[in-house]
């Protein structure tokens, strides 16, 4: 699309840019953690659609009790936001609330952007389960953002069409390849699903559920793993079926794709819990036809998912108001109140468990409308997620990840290869940052 | 939108002596094929994308994937519709946005380039070489590079998300100085500012009343060139502005796109959007180009 090649021009003349200007802007930086108390007004960067509605909730409500009110300013989700975070941190003008995603967390920490609130949110750990909420703390005592949304990794085919062609929904990842292969002997004008590469969350969340961890750390250095035993698995996997030419090779997200699905020409899509919303504009049509299921496995005896999306709300360090500010955060995502206007006013599935199976959650997506425990399954897959490890450049194995699959894809290459080349990337990168990499 | 092509002044007839007399025979009028084709091909690569645009912003959400690419779909009313009320009209005030960025941005950056490249096509003063070629280093200079130093100098001066951090930066634009700078060496004449000064005006006068008017077609120039490089600058405003409601089209644009994987791409209100915030530049376009063939007549020097 074009402009996700806008995106990255924008992200690398920002970041020549930024490298230019650093060392002029290092000494405006300001320690403040000093929080004050009475009245607050606090403003909050999010793309999230519908947020100011939800927000005047809490303006009308907790808000006005406590004298905080608070502002949205509708963003731009995406890796740019990071980078626009992180420029009006070096100026100290950062908002006091940004949304971030969870493997944005890392970068914005190490720019020391990110407040600590573990102060501030007593008890809101028992609200999330212990996979989410280790992504905002980083693996350390510190809590660094509440949670929000959350995209746990399902499994999603025509049913009728399944049916059609005497295929039965895949368990395993064995029985996925399998199931590709029947299709294309039953009927070689159609596909199972694509591998596409134009969007990195995808890779991310199957490397994540077969057990990868892409960045860890050990004392002061960083351990970066993109091209570990688990993650080659699912490349070798994946590359397999586009070599044999079982799946397609073509991108998600295209006038083409949305076509393709919109046919039936493309008969299942690994997506995530969102998916209803995407197949909504992408494959409207085809509306009723379409059934979810769990994620197929590695082997027979395990039970997990990757997660695909999710964010959550952080608090700065150039915020004034730091207490003020994650008690707002964490009534957005932990009051019923807010998470059931959140989800009808900005259709998301709400990190909290809770909320996973009540208010809003009760009924199907009206895409999936037949499939009646739609949300009792996808917070039981939800249960399931396996933990991430993100790191501070995941921007940069990100696109390395799109340049270096998208060309393997295209060219039904070694996808070994493209991860090797991720990896070198990612660690040149780092050191270049001037992170210690553990060799 | 950057494929709009600069209109080509037609030659007027009979501009060139001789052609109504002489009628040529049908064999020399033969039509070069390669050069043809080849601008036929140009031409066709240009507008296929503009066609695209303007028959997708027809097609509702439905039709948008599944029907013909070029065939025209029943949903622009709607779009636009949707468009109006998306956050309360909020597009309009983009637009509005814009429009106010590029206009008045345009319009006083085209006063300082005129100014300046006056002085410097006129007077002649030590460092006016030096100061030139800084300018030209400025043209050469991509403005993406500038955006984040000028972010954090305005926030210096607390100027950040609000009109004039995106105006300000966009006042001083070193190809119109230097357009202008040409265009006064070459349309002004010495002699004339000379005869000015026997006649006892003073320098401002000079410059207002008679180098001015003979500047206007070059300065209509920098006045569009300006516009539509404001009109369709993204990181400048993307880095200034937090505030939608002060958002550019551009940047607009851009949110409506990237709301989050959990939230369908609202493409045909883009594609829409996309489609209108094209027009005011074409119909700026066919507006302004009037201006050019002044040329002939205001750039005339008696002899």
């Amino acid at each position: 699309m074009p402009y996700t090649k806008r995106r990255r021009l924008v992200r690398t003349a920002v970041a020549i840019a930024l490298g230019a200007t650093t060392l002029a802007a290092c000494g405006s930086e300001s320690a403040d953690s000093e929080t004050e108390s009475g009245p607050a007004s606090l403003t909050y960067w999010t793309w999230t659609p519908g947020m100011d509605k939800v927000v005047d909730l809490w303006n009308k409500g907790p808000g006005k009790k406590d004298q905080i009110t608070v502002t949205v300013k509708k963003q731009a989700s995406g890796d740019t936001l990071v980078t626009k975070i992180l420029t009006a941190h070096k100026a100290g003008k950062a908002p006091d609330l940004v949304q971030a995603e969870y493997q944005a967390l890392p970068t914005l920490v190490s720019n020391d952007a990110l407040a600590d609130i573990s102060k501030h949110v007593g008890g809101a750990e028992d609200e999330f389960a212990g996979g989410v909420w280790q992504q905002t703390t980083l693996g350390t005592d510190a809590v660094y953002a509440v949670p929000q949304d959350i995209g746990p990794m399902m499994f999603y085919y025509r049913e009728d069409l399944f049916k059609q062609y005497g295929l039965t929904v895949p368990t395993t990842w064995d029985e996925f390849a399998e199931t590709a292969r029947k299709l294309k002997k039953a009927a070689p004008g159609k596909d199972l699903t694509t591998f596409s590469a134009n969007d990195s969350g995808l890779f991310a969340g199957l490397a994540q559920q077969a057990g990868a961890k892409w960045w860890t750390t050990s004392g002061d250095q960083w351990k970066v793993s993109i091209d570990d035993a688990a993650t080659q698995k699912v490349a070798k996997f994946w590359g397999g079926l586009v070599k044999e030419g079982a799946i397609d090779n073509q991108p998600m997200y295209t006038p083409a794709w949305n076509k393709a699905l919109n046919t039936g020409k493309q008969i299942a899509w690994v997506s995530a819990v969102w998916a209803p919303g995407t197949l909504t504009t992408a494959a409207p049509d085809t509306k009723g036809k379409w059934a979810m299921a769990p994620l197929p496995q590695w082997s027979v005896s395990e039970n997990r998912t990757g997660s695909w999306g999710g964010s959550s709300t952080a608090v700065t360090t150039d915020s004034k108001h730091q207490a003020a500010a994650a008690k707002f955060a964490t009534w957005l995502n932990t009051d019923s109140e807010a998470l059931n206007a959140l989800a009808k006013e900005s259709g998301i599935y709400p990190a909290a468990t809770n909320a996973q199976t009540s208010g809003a959650f009760l009924k199907p997506p009206a895409y999936f409308s037949h499939q009646a425990d739609f949300y009792r399954k996808a917070a039981d897959i939800a249960e399931t997620t396996a933990p991430s490890a993100w790191g501070p450049n995941v921007n940069v194995a990100y696109t390395t990840f799109k340049d270096t699959f998208g060309a393997a894809a295209k060219s039904k290459s070694d996808f070994g290869a493209a991860l090797d080349e991720m990896q070198a990337d990612t660690v040149a990168d780092m050191k270049k940052q001037g992170f210690e990499v553990a060799p | 939108m950057s494929s709009l092509a600069v209109p080509q002044a037609e030659p007027r007839a009979g501009s060139t002596p001789g052609t109504a007399q002489d009628r040529r025979p049908p064999l020399r009028r033969r039509i070069a094929l390669v050069p043809t084709v080849t601008l036929l091909l140009g031409a066709l690569y240009c507008l296929l994308p503009v066609a695209w645009v303007v028959i997708a912003a027809t097609k509702s959400g439905r039709e948008l994937f599944s029907t013909f690419t070029f065939l025209p779909g029943t949903g622009f009313a709607d779009n636009v519709r949707d468009l109006t009320a998306y956050r309360d009209g909020v597009y309009w005030q983009w637009m509005a946005n814009s429009a106010l960025y590029a206009g008045l941005g345009a319009l006083l950056s085209t006063c300082v380039s005129a100014v300046s490249g006056y002085a410097l096509a006129t007077y002649r003063f030590r460092g006016r070489e030096t100061i030139f070629n800084v300018l030209l280093a400025g043209v050469l200079m991509p403005p993406v590079i500038l955006a984040v130093p000028q972010y954090l100098l305005l926030a210096q001066a607390d100027l950040t998300d609000s009109y004039l951090s995106v105006l300000l930066p966009q006042i001083l634009f070193p190809y119109g100085v230097y357009l202008a700078r040409i265009y006064a060496a070459a349309a002004v004449p010495a002699d004339v500012v000379e005869a000015g000064r026997m006649d006892g005006a003073s320098e401002w006068r000079i410059f207002t009343r008679i180098a001015l008017p003979m500047m206007i077609p070059g300065m209509v120039t920098v006045f569009l060139f300006q516009f539509v490089a404001i009109w369709n600058n993204f990181l400048l405003p993307y880095i200034m502005l937090s505030d939608d409601e002060k958002f550019p089209i551009t940047l607009g644009l851009f949110t409506l796109l990237e709301q989050g994987a959990n939230t369908p791409a609202l493409y045909t209100l883009v594609i829409t959007g996309a489609f209108l915030a094209v027009l005011p530049l074409v119909a700026l376009f066919l507006v302004i180009q009037r201006f050019w063939s002044l040329d002939l007549l205001s750039g005339a020097v008696k002899s």
